[in-house]
């Protein structure tokens, strides 16, 4: 097999899961409380408007992230306010904030820049830089480690390593923190919460809080990294797969890498494996490649590949009894 | 000085609505010692129990808790004083493990790791000390529910609590686990830990109360050490002077052919417990048959079985000349062709549709009759308003608005309409659950003469009550139902105080001779 | 003390909607004047160019027709319980349904013939569509709300494989099939008219507004008039009662979403058969959602879902209008108000009730001072 296609397998992989990892588990966070969030797609694309608006307006790279999470964080905050403080129905709020910023990034980008509703490219300076570049230069003689290593896993920008770092972080938190395991009740069982004296409401907000960051975060990725410029749906129902991937990965934040991993590499070999001749079927399609991420959700979730069980709670508003 | 009490009411009222569930209540309990509180449904044992856990806030009254005065106005309040709370159904997080469970909320530590050892060490002391035994790092929905339970004792001991408080603990414990219970809480009496047992079974009260209170209607009627009485004269108390109340004279009801037949009738929830353990029953033409007994214990899903809407996992039915057995059982549309009737003891989710209108409500399980809906689906509006108005008529119902919201006529208007629905169809079982509960005198009246006249007219009516009153007015014969089990029938004329309490209380009909 | 007031039912149906409405628009209203526009001159043009000329009326109309589908199947599957957000994929295989009847039978067929076949075609296909998700939901218990939203990108990438590798016309480099037959097109309205001898601006408006007006009434008298109806709407307001009243649950599910699949099919009669004359990828351009929010602020009743697609066809072609005539404005405008529209008069649809009903109380009690 080619080295060089391994290694440039490997790095497509991890840019194009990088913004899925961050939703999946702004996902799980929110899931995991109780709460459906179908909003993941419009967060991370206004986000990433902001961002790129933010960028071309400020030229400072620090101001459009902040941007770019400052809008997820306060998206996230009206789905908690709908669904949480009052008994809004969690999936019509979530397709809600979708639609609205399907509309409003274009509205915006318009009106502001004029250019079909792109925000204008910007440069390297206000962009996320490749990390490692170094070390990835010294390993370039040694076979099979330049590729694997030095193109597939190192210059990455700083964001693709630490999403990966936060998915152990998730992990730690949902498991091994006080905070997790209230969180991780809220989900199951919200009345025995409210018995044991804690705040249902209060420990929703908090992991809708951590949802929007993350979702800020992917969207900001997304124009800040890999696009130098914010294109009118660049999301292209990043957030919905994201939202497949944490069924796939069975609300667990590393079964949510795993499902992310796949649907990227899927994503990223797509167009390598078109053609591929599998015996007894004839060459795969491109879309059947495309298509094979929501595929596989649809079977999960018909059970034939395993149970997923969602959070007990999982969409149902919490309504005090007494 | 002698110890105060552990836990002292004075004059507790509480009033919800029209009910007066609690009428100048006085309660002392001795420290270190169980104290029983029996009553059927409605005594006002449950309300009682619920204020001194700071659910609700009495009307009137004090409360003082080990000789202090005590404003309870929440759980956490009451928590603080040292009281805790296994409630009948039980609050877990099934996927969490037990050791998560009992750390819920009072966790010493932000990080889990230390928390869970620290967390362990007290609690494995605590299992020492009581002979409570709960395998802490299984998961809760893998534990039996014996073992739930127990680990509900340790959640509340865990947080400090000198003073337990168990709602119907046994109501889901076989003989085997109920045992086991008392043994632990003869331990923990040892140890000094006051314990307020709610309970309808007298044999657990003879069996381990130092002392028993005995509500009824609101009030107390019985306050004695154990010592001082005898299963007799609690089930006296607790059933009360009633038999010879309002009762139309009538003759001995002959028996007539055999309508409906239950064999061997077999459920097990989801949890495992029995709901119904090998009950039969025969329900013959001109009979009324009432199942008398508290809530819970297996009522509910005898309805449910007999009218088709839940499969037993074993038993036979007969309904009509037809057979059913599990794998191919009744279903209500099945039922209703066969000439049974229902009419359901949750009116409100169940008997009715509530947005509907009443029109369309006094329909609902007939909507596919001829009469109301052609061969080719198409609903006839005009049939349907014009049974409803006459259903309304005969039965009363008020206002007399077919296009009115269900959700609209008040209680008793609305369970007139039910059974007006369902008497409608002249079928010839009828299955009434709680046929007044929530209805006004005069409605309850008026239903009581439609199902005799039911009775009369050659059909056969199963009433389930938990109003002993209702099942004593109505019924030609009662069966006592237990624990899934029918555990005596009576002809009404042998019904005595003591015998139906008795039979309500837990013991068998081989016990009561 | 205060004792907690209720609306009456006619604020509840009236009020309360359009003060939802009044705050989507106020919101859409900020946004405008935020981009520097002005909004009472934005609203006099939308309006304008909504209803102001018979061409632009035709526009709309022809807009609406496609919700009147798209919202009817939302809420055929609402009354039985179940939230139906596939409408965007049922629609595309709906458009499959109408190409492949138009392609394979047209040479063969006369209109009269074909046309029919050619909703039968939609309807089906539509159906077929949500037929996989209901019978998961009904048999797996796999959450429709999911298996639905999965269902749309996968019918966009069946329809996107099929347009490339089958159905394109060769030669041509653009992802379309090769034009339906003469037979196979829905006469305009203009053409329509023009045979009863009235002279009307040529536009898309076609007579696939005859087909969405006969399925509005169509669903009504299903709704209320039928007993499946009956059965569909116990169902969605109380599974328990259903149960007790002999019905099936899983047959109300997959009755509910094959219907409302059927309807969502109807689509691609409007836009193929009676526009493009062919199969697109891209025919349905989000419909689906807006028939989401066409049938929030319609209540899911027929009459209320025929008045909102108006209202929404004649955002956009009132918000196609002003993107000519103002620079700056962009049809994406309607999209927005479209989401804002679902966040208040749908999400957020009962946190003003306390509020209206304590004004309420208090204006009662004003008068009962006054009396």
């Amino acid at each position: 097999m080619d080295e060089a296609l391994v290694g440039s397998l490997i790095a497509s992989t991890l840019r194009v899961s990088t913004p899925l990892v961050l939703c999946a588990l702004a996902a799980v966070l929110s899931e995991r409380s109780g709460v459906i969030d179908l909003g993941l797609e419009g967060k991370m694309l206004l986000a990433a408007f902001a961002a790129g608006a933010t960028g071309a307006f400020t030229g400072s790279l620090a101001l459009a992230l902040l941007a770019a999470v400052a809008v997820g964080l306060a998206l996230s905050m009206l789905h908690g306010f709908a669904c949480v403080s009052h008994t809004g129905d969690q999936v019509v709020t979530g397709m809600a904030i979708t639609m609205t910023a399907m509309g409003l990034t274009v509205v915006l980008g318009i009106a502001w820049f004029r250019q079909g509703g792109q925000t204008p490219p910007l440069p390297d300076a206000v962009r996320l830089a490749p990390l490692f570049t170094a070390l990835a230069a010294a390993v370039k003689d040694i076979p099979l480690l330049r590729s694997i290593v030095g193109a597939g896993l190192l210059g990455h920008h700083a964001v693709v390593y630490l999403a990966l770092a936060l998915v152990p972080g998730a992990w730690w938190l949902l498991y091994r923190t006080r905070f997790g395991l209230r969180l991780r009740a809220t989900g199951e069982n919200p009345a025995m919460v409210d018995a044991a004296g804690l705040s249902v409401r209060g420990l929703r907000y908090a992991a809708l809080a951590l949802n929007g960051l993350l979702c800020g975060l992917a969207g900001g990725t997304l124009v800040l990294a890999d696009n130098p410029a914010f294109v009118p749906n660049m999301t292209a129902g990043r957030g919905y797969m994201a939202l497949a991937a944490m069924i796939f990965g069975k609300w667990h934040p590393v079964g949510a890498l795993w499902a992310c991993l796949l649907f990227g590499f899927l994503d990223a070999a797509a167009i390598r494996l078109q053609g591929a001749v599998v015996p007894g079927l004839g060459p795969v399609p491109v879309q059947a490649i495309q298509a094979l991420p929501y595929v596989l959700t649809v079977v999960l979730l018909a059970g034939f590949i395993g149970r997923a069980r969602a959070p007990a709670a999982d969409g149902v508003p919490y309504v005090k009894e007494r | 000085m002698p110890t105060p009490p552990s836990v002292a009411m004075h004059g507790i009222c509480k009033r919800f609505g029209a009910v007066q569930a609690n009428d100048a209540v006085d309660l002392t309990v001795a420290p270190g010692t169980v104290h029983g509180i029996v009553g059927e449904n409605g005594a006002g044992k449950s309300t009682l129990m619920s204020i001194l856990y700071g659910f609700y806030q009495a009307d009137a009254g004090s409360i003082e808790v080990e000789g202090r005065p005590a404003r309870i106005r929440g759980s956490r309040e009451a928590i603080a004083l040292g009281i805790g709370m296994v409630h009948q159904h039980f609050m877990l997080v099934d996927p969490l493990s037990a050791l998560d469970n009992v750390m819920l909320g009072a966790e010493p530590h932000w990080r889990l790791t230390p928390a869970r050892q620290q967390v362990r060490q007290r609690l494995e002391a605590l299992m020492r000390d009581t002979g409570l035994q709960v395998r802490l790092d299984r998961a809760v929905e893998d534990l039996p529910v014996g073992e739930r339970q127990r680990l509900e004792i340790l959640k509340a001991l865990y947080r400090g609590a000198r003073i337990l408080i168990l709602d119907e603990p046994t109501a889901v414990l076989t003989p085997q686990e109920t045992e086991q219970l008392f043994v632990t809480l003869r331990a923990l009496r040892a140890r000094g830990t006051t314990i307020l047992l709610i309970t309808h079974k007298l044999k657990e009260i003879i069996a381990l109360c130092d002392r028993v209170t005995v509500m009824r209607g609101g009030r107390v009627v019985l306050d004695r050490a154990i010592a001082d009485t005898s299963l007799d004269a609690l089930a006296e108390a607790m059933v009360g002077r009633r038999v010879q109340l309002g009762r139309p004279s009538r003759a001995a009801a002959e028996a007539g052919a055999a309508l409906l037949e239950a064999h061997d009738l077999r459920w097990r929830d989801a949890l495992g417990v029995p709901r119904l353990d090998g009950v039969s029953l025969t329900l013959r033409a001109g009979e009324i048959v009432g199942v008398a007994g508290v809530s819970g214990n297996g009522q509910s899903e005898l309805l449910e079985v007999l009218s088709g809407m839940r499969a037993p996992q074993q038993g036979r039915l007969k309904l009509a000349d037809a057979e059913f057995a599990p794998g191919h059982w009744l279903d209500p549309a099945r039922a209703r062709r066969l000439g049974l009737a229902h009419v359901p003891e949750d009116r409100h989710r169940r008997g009715l549709v509530l947005p509907f209108v009443a029109w369309e409500s006094a329909v609902l399980g007939h909507q596919a009759q001829p009469l109301f809906a052609s061969v080719w689906g198409r609903m006839k509006h005009a049939a349907m308003r014009r049974e409803t108005a006459a259903m309304m008529q005969a039965y009363d119902v008020r206002p007399r608005d077919d296009t009115l919201r269900s959700s609209k006529f008040s209680g008793g208007n609305q369970q007139k309409l039910v059974l007006a629905r369902e008497a409608s169809t002249a079928p010839r079982v009828l299955l009434v659950g709680q046929p007044t509960r929530g209805v006004d005198i005069g409605a309850i009246e008026f239903i009581h003469g439609r199902l005799r006249a039911m009775r009369d007219g050659g059909g056969a009516v199963l009433v389930v009550s938990s109003e002993l009153d209702e099942i004593l007015a109505l019924a030609d014969r009662v069966l006592v139902m237990d624990r899934g089990r029918i555990t005596g029938e009576l002809p009404i004329g042998q019904c005595t105080e003591a015998a139906l309490g008795r039979l309500m209380a837990g013991s068998t009909a081989v016990d009561v001779e | 003390m205060t004792q907690p007031a209720e609306l009456p039912r006619w604020m509840d149906l009236v009020v309360l909607p359009a003060f939802n409405l009044g705050v989507a628009l106020a919101v859409c209203g900020i946004v405008v004047a935020v981009i520097g526009l002005d909004p009472a001159q934005v609203i006099t043009l939308l309006v304008k160019g909504a209803f102001g000329s018979r061409s632009g009326l035709s526009y709309t109309l022809y807009y609406a027709t496609t919700f009147v589908f798209t919202g009817l199947a939302v809420a055929v599957a609402f009354h039985g319980g179940l939230f139906n957000i596939g409408g965007e994929g049922q629609a595309m295989i709906g458009g499959l349904g109408t190409a492949l009847v138009a392609l394979a039978l047209g040479p063969h067929l006369g209109p009269m013939l074909l046309l029919p076949l050619m909703v039968l075609g939609a309807a089906l296909a539509g159906a077929a569509w949500a037929a996989v998700p209901a019978a998961l939901q009904a048999w797996r218990g796999s959450h429709i709300v999911i298996t639905t939203i999965m269902f749309n990108f996968i019918a966009s990438a069946l329809l996107a494989y099929l347009l490339v590798n089958v159905l394109k016309e060769p030669g041509n480099m653009t992802l379309e099939s090769p034009p339906f037959g003469a037979a196979a097109r829905l006469p305009g309205v203009h053409e329509a008219l023009g045979w009863v001898g009235i002279d009307w601006p040529r536009s898309p408006l076609n007579l696939a507004l005859l087909l969405a007006v006969a399925a509005a009434v169509g669903i009504g008298m299903f709704l209320w008039q039928s007993r499946p109806g009956y059965e569909l709407r116990a169902t969605g307001f109380s599974p328990p009662a259903a149960h007790y009243a002999g019905i099936w649950p899983r047959r109300q599910v997959m009755r509910s979403m094959l219907i409302s699949g059927a309807l969502a099919g109807c689509v691609g009669i409007n836009e193929l058969a009676g526009v493009q004359g062919r199969l697109l990828l891209d025919f349905v351009a989000g419909a689906g959602f807006t028939g989401i929010a066409v049938s929030l602020i319609g209540r899911n009743h027929p009459l209320g879902i025929v008045l909102a697609s108006l209202l929404f066809g004649a955002l956009y072609q009132g918000g196609a209008e002003l993107a000519f005539e103002i620079p700056g404005f962009s049809r994406e405008m309607v999209t927005t108000l479209q989401g804002l529209i679902v966040l208040f008069s749908g999400a957020m649809a009962t946190v003003a009730a306390p509020w209206l009903a304590r004004l309420y109380a208090l204006f009662r009690r004003q008068e009962g001072g006054r009396g």
